[in-house]
């Protein structure tokens, strides 16, 4: 379960000033359901998911994942989320195994139950091939993978995932989308950011639209449609985005 | 804190360190070599380059002498030096290394003996040639043969005894032990070169576990497991403190091997030039031990620095531009300390860096000025403790963790 309350971020710039990256954003997600973050370059996206994993402390506001909140109990927190995202790699030098190994250690898990799970995860996502093989090494594919092997380890029960096909080709973007459903089926919470409409379309039971930083439309998407009258995703987010775009906030 | 989860961090940046080619250069592989081609390398290629000028036979040429035919005899009879003979061009010749030197002998040289009044020769050289300087001392060496026979024979001829000339004799005796005498010598230089490669041991690491890791990507990554910040500097922290004192280590090492070597070498010559017999390097294991219990405040001084400096970097080239600058820093009063007449004085001991390297002077030579070590440990643990204090709060900052 995620529950934001006023989540707000607040950066300053030497040119711009202060700038509210994330303003007053508040949400809830339940467990099985897959929550989609929609915004253009620059939106807030990744700055509210970062506030959600931890790595950014929130200016303002809080959020409450699997009971924990992200100010006070932050550890707490990372110990039940999995992040992904196009900026999460891996360490170069160390191998496939050695990769989930260290996070499985970081998250308490050793012996013979790391060795389990690890077993049963590289079997499951089909990574036996190259376990041994240092992460450089790796193609993209096995680089995902890795990836995911990396936040399953400890079983997480809410998975983030940030922009996680960015910049991917069709069949490794596939096999995250895939990961990502089965992560709902398995009775996670599961959020992920794009700007990719059809990802949203495919998988999202909930839509939220954010623009500079503000939470500006949320719901299903049929509610979306009959909200806006519109049939396509594009523009609904169009409508929605075009009254308060600002082209410097997407540089 | 969790000393399990700083073990698990220490543990994997160990790993990567070990198959991180440029952490094993700077750390294991410079430490190794840089004494051996430093000291043995160039000490045995000096030496031969010096005996093999100092066994050439050089050629000289006489400038005037005509009317000094003695002189000129017992020039040529000097089987050390070879006279060629003169042309109008031995400026140049001497500048091209055709002759090695000119002696300038005056009109009327033997005359004016005679008649006891001085004269004086010049000997031309090229200032700063090797051969050419050893060939103006062999020709002055030859002169003052001659002038010590003219001296005899003035004293025979008033029958004064040649002991006039030496009314009493000066000798100066060593009575200082062998390690005190070597590490006069050489205390200031092991301070220096352990100062200096502690924290080039862990420039490397430092940089890529902090400005590497951003610019890899993995710094989000790790950030999103559940250790917490403190845990995770920690044990990089730790890695780089290791990498310092495993270069620092095999740097007295690698010295140690080096003088052992060159003396093996005979580079310092003991039966040909007396004066080198203070020499030798006689090195107690205490002195060296106590060395190393003096560096580790500064190493974990440089270690905490580093991170700090690194870690506000970018990139892995970003920090090698802010890292650099750190040099000087370290090598200036580190080389403040090798300067004759520089000893360690209360005040002295709260400057860091100049403190330990002062003090790495005296531990080599066995002082052990105990109020001053007390001193020295507990600043220099007190800048440690800042450094890495510094380095905790940077790994708190998100505009540092997340510059852009």
């Amino acid at each position: 379960m995620i529950e934001t309350r006023g989540l707000t971020k607040l950066f300053k710039d030497k040119k711009r000033g202060e700038i509210r990256a994330v303003d007053g954003v508040s949400f809830t997600c339940a467990p099985g359901q897959i929550y989609g973050l929609l915004g253009a370059n620059g939106a807030g996206k990744t700055t509210t998911l970062r506030m959600l994993a931890t790595i950014l402390e929130p200016s303002d506001g809080t959020a409450i994942v699997c009971g924990h909140d992200v100010v006070e109990a932050p550890e707490k927190v990372r110990a039940n989320v999995g992040f992904l995202s196009t900026a999460t790699a891996l360490y170069p030098r160390l191998t496939s195994q050695e990769m989930v190994e260290y996070f499985g250690r970081l998250n308490g898990i050793a012996g013979a139950e790391l060795k389990k799970r690890i077993d049963e995860i590289f079997t499951r996502l089909d990574m036996n091939s190259f376990r041994d093989r240092r992460c450089d090494k790796l193609s993209t594919g096995m680089k995902q993978k890795t990836s995911i092997a990396r936040t399953l380890i400890h079983d997480p029960q809410v998975m983030i995932f940030d922009e996680p096909t960015l910049g991917l080709d069709i069949m490794t973007a596939r096999t995250i989308l895939e990961f990502i459903h089965e992560c709902r089926q398995r009775g996670k919470t599961v959020i992920f950011s794009t700007h990719v409409m059809s990802e949203v379309e495919k998988l999202c039971d909930v839509i939220g639209i954010i623009q500079s930083g503000k939470l500006l439309a949320e719901g299903s998407l049929a509610a979306l449609r009959e909200q806006y009258k519109e049939q396509d995703l594009e523009e609904i987010f169009v409508k929605v985005v075009a009254p308060h775009y600002k082209p410097e906030e997407a540089a | 804190m969790s000393l399990q989860n700083i073990g698990i961090v220490y543990r994997k940046e160990l790993t990567e360190a070990l198959r991180d080619r440029r952490t094993l250069i700077s750390t294991l592989l410079v430490p190794l070599l840089l004494f051996p081609l430093l000291s043995v390398g160039f000490g045995a290629l000096a030496v031969t380059l010096v005996k093999k000028a100092e066994e050439e036979t050089p050629k000289v040429m006489l400038l005037g002498g005509a009317d000094s035919p003695q002189v000129l005899e017992a020039l040529l009879a000097d089987k050390k030096i070879e006279v060629v003979p003169t042309t109008p061009d031995w400026k140049d010749k001497i500048v091209n290394k055709e002759i090695r030197a000119a002696i300038a002998i005056p009109d009327g040289l033997e005359a004016s003996l005679a008649q006891q009044n001085p004269q004086t020769i010049e000997i031309y050289k090229y200032e700063g040639e090797l051969k050419s300087s050893i060939s103006a001392d062999t020709v002055e060496r030859s002169l003052k043969t001659y002038r010590d026979k003219v001296i005899e024979a003035r004293l025979d001829a008033n029958h004064v005894p040649s002991s006039i000339l030496t009314p009493f004799r000066i000798k100066q005796d060593n009575v200082a032990p062998p390690e005190k005498v070597g590490g006069a010598a050489f205390g200031g230089i092991i301070g220096y070169m352990v100062i200096l490669l502690c924290l080039t041991g862990g420039m490397y690491p430092a940089m890529d576990l902090t400005a590497g890791e951003k610019e890899r990507g993995t710094m989000e990554t790790i950030l999103s497991s559940p250790i917490s910040r403190l845990d995770l500097v920690l044990g990089k922290f730790f890695l780089v403190l290791n990498a310092c004192l495993v270069t620092a280590a095999l740097s007295v090492l690698s010295m140690g091997v080096s003088f052992w070597g060159m003396q093996q070498l005979k580079a310092f010559d003991v039966t040909k030039n007396p004066d080198a017999a203070g020499m030798q390097l006689h090195i107690g294991f205490t002195a060296v031990l106590s060395v190393f219990l003096m560096a580790l405040p500064l190493a974990v001084l440089f270690s905490a620095g580093l991170i700090t400096i690194s870690l506000f970097a970018k990139s892995y080239k970003e920090a090698q531009s802010y890292v650099s600058p750190l040099m000087i820093l370290v090598i200036v009063p580190a080389v403040a300390a090798m300067l004759p007449g520089v000893e360690l004085t209360a005040k002295l001991a709260l400057i860091p860096i100049l403190n330990v390297s002062l003090l790495c002077k005296e531990l080599v030579t066995g002082t052990y000025h105990w109020n001053l070590i007390a001193l020295i440990f507990l600043s220099t643990c007190v800048y440690a403790a800042a450094s890495l204090f510094l380095a905790v709060k940077m790994f708190q900052r998100e505009d540092v963790l997340f510059r852009s």
